[in-house]
């Protein structure tokens, strides 16, 4: 089985993120970077359908020359190559997904795992795009995979429950938390993963669709109160809550 | 000009956001001297379809076959990009449901145009849209533009108000879904509903319960005032990841973001990646033994106090209140 997992390389979510002067970017500033959340169950699930169908696993990501440190941590999860599609200014969801959809389109792989969405963007867009691109199927946010031949059902989180899905393969899927446990790097992982090769490609400059106006910090929410210490304070809340927030 | 939105249903009924999603568009419609046509997908929607008009749809195309009455994303996508180019609509927008935030990519890639997703505000300057979406789990706000000819939008739910419905009924077209066999083979098989309980996703009032709660033992207090106050229970991820509850629960950056006009947190610290996902609630209160949890910076009320005590006492003087009124 061909598999390939696309990865981002983005601010940790404990960080506090900061605009830099002129309001078009973030300050990078002391901002650790890790591999989008929702990547990790993607790249698990492409191990575990490793493990059980046999095949490969590959790992791409598009971005600057800084994303080869989570690149590192996919090869040391167990992937067996890594791809950096070089492109120092990336533009927007849709400039990524050419990229990578052109990249792709090569290696013709039966399954292409995404996270569901990059928490950096949150635009949760990237995915399902290069399934269009790709004519491919897709389901997005999977809490369950199970494939068999060329098929797979898949299941995913809707409002209030669940949507089961089947799908031909090759297909996309968009990974949610829930769908495995992410295995730590071994220590024998991550010193293999310091000799992998990882392959290097510069990418024409696909222009994005969507302009950045501005960033901006979202509006300061005004001093709350604390209504009191004890249960004593309650009849007090309820009463803000109707009266002054009329919320119920 | 035209701007196609689409209007999910389920089961033949409208979901609110698709409501949502009309009133937005012909708030930026009247503004660019354009209209509103509403598009529904389905297997037998043709009865509800007019009801759009009320919300401001001047016109619903009506996509009807028996074997598109289970979601299929690569139908209903294709069917949309038709139906835009048919319309010759320029902008396009869906509701940021699970279904919606589906389709858009796809949509957009059809149609060549960019897509700006999860939006909380859409305006117009200039004679452009201008929209506002969050990034970095909402840590920032970014203001876009959009430079293709088409564009896709998809609005976040319970942030764009409905307004009451007028009563208009729309007037209605046909249209041909054509949907073929290789479509349809990527498909909705069966839809597993978590049975008698609201989604924090479509609740306007959330109560939820942190770690503090000592236990899943202790949640029932949470349910109880949950249930008081007509809300959905939440979670916080110390609480799902230590399996008190289902991660279908859980508020925050690697779980769901919510925009509730009432979000109570009950021994919850307030962590960044939970406020991430709760902050632009309308009203939060905490409730939280320690006075320097950071929830108490980002609500509108605090108690610091027990949960154990605070909690019971307020479902005690909701249950009073709702009583009385």
């Amino acid at each position: 089985m061909k598999l390939a997992v696309c990865i981002n390389h983005v601010p940790d979510t404990a960080a506090k993120i900061n605009i830099a002067a002129g309001g078009m970017n973030i300050d990078k500033t002391g901002v650790t970077y890790i591999i989008s959340p929702y990547d990790e169950f993607a790249i698990e699930e492409c191990l575990r359908l490793k493990e059980k169908n046999g095949g490969d696993v590959t790992v791409i990501s598009l971005g600057g020359d800084t994303h080869k440190e989570s690149l590192r941590k996919a090869l040391a999860m167990g992937v067996d190559k890594a791809v950096l599609l070089k492109d120092e200014n990336v533009r927007d969801s849709f400039a990524v997904a050419r990229g990578l959809a052109d990249y792709l389109k090569d290696i013709s792989p039966d399954i292409v795992f995404f996270g569901k969405q990059s928490v950096d963007y949150d635009d949760g867009a990237v995915g399902v795009m290069v399934a269009e691109m790709l004519g491919l199927p897709s389901v997005s946010v999977v809490v369950k995979l199970d494939v068999t031949g060329g098929k797979a059902v898949a299941e995913r989180e809707i409002e209030g429950g669940r949507e089961i899905l089947e799908t031909t393969l090759p297909a996309v899927f968009t990974a949610q938390k829930g769908l495995n446990e992410p295995r730590y790097p071994s220590l024998k992982g991550i010193m293999a993963a310091k000799s992998k090769p990882i392959e290097e490609r510069t990418l024409p400059a696909f222009s994005g669709k969507v302009t950045l106006v501005q960033m901006q910090k979202p509006p300061a929410k005004p001093a709350g109160r604390i209504v009191g210490t004890d249960a004593s304070a309650v009849p007090e809340l309820v009463r803000l809550l109707h009266e002054e927030a009329k919320v119920i | 000009m035209k701007i196609l939105v689409f209007a999910e249903q389920r089961e033949n009924k409208f979901k609110k956001p698709a409501f949502e999603a009309v009133r937005a568009a012909r708030g930026i419609a009247d503004q660019l001297s354009g209209e509103v046509v509403g598009l529904v997908i389905g297997g037998q929607v043709r009865s509800i379809a007019p009801t759009l008009g009320g919300y401001g749809a001047h016109s619903v195309c009506v996509a009807e076959d028996a074997r598109l009455a289970s979601y299929s994303p690569t139908a209903y996508a294709r069917i949309i990009a038709d139906v835009v180019q048919a319309q010759q609509a320029t902008i396009v927008i869906l509701p940021a449901t699970a279904m919606g935030k589906d389709l858009a990519p796809r949509v957009a890639v059809k149609l060549d145009a960019g897509l700006v997703a999860d939006c909380v505000v859409l305006k117009v300057e200039g004679g452009e849209i201008v929209a506002t979406r969050p990034v970095y789990a909402g840590k920032v706000l970014t203001d876009v533009k959009v430079a293709s000819a088409l564009k896709v939008f998809t609005l976040r739910p319970n942030v764009f108000s409905t307004g009451e419905s007028s009563g208009a009924a729309a007037p209605v077209e046909t249209v041909s879904p054509d949907a073929t066999d290789q479509e349809l083979a990527c498909v909705v098989k069966d839809v597993k509903q978590s049975l008698g309980k609201l989604d924090v996703a479509e609740a306007d009032i959330i109560v939820t319960g942190g770690r503090g709660m000592k236990g899943p033992e202790h949640f029932g207090l949470i349910e109880e005032l949950a249930q008081v106050l007509g809300g959905a229970v939440g979670a916080s991820r110390a609480v799902v990841d230590a399996g008190w509850r289902p991660h279908d629960e859980q508020v925050g950056q690697t779980g769901k973001t919510v925009s509730p006009s009432l979000y109570v947190a009950v021994a919850v610290s307030g962590a960044i990646q939970h406020l991430a996902g709760m902050s632009s609630s309308k009203y939060i209160v905490a409730v939280n033994k320690d006075k320097d949890a950071p929830i108490f910076q980002a609500a509108t009320y605090g108690i610091v106090g027990d949960a154990f005590e605070i909690v019971p006492a307020l479902t005690a003087e909701v249950t009073k209140l709702l009583g009385k009124s």
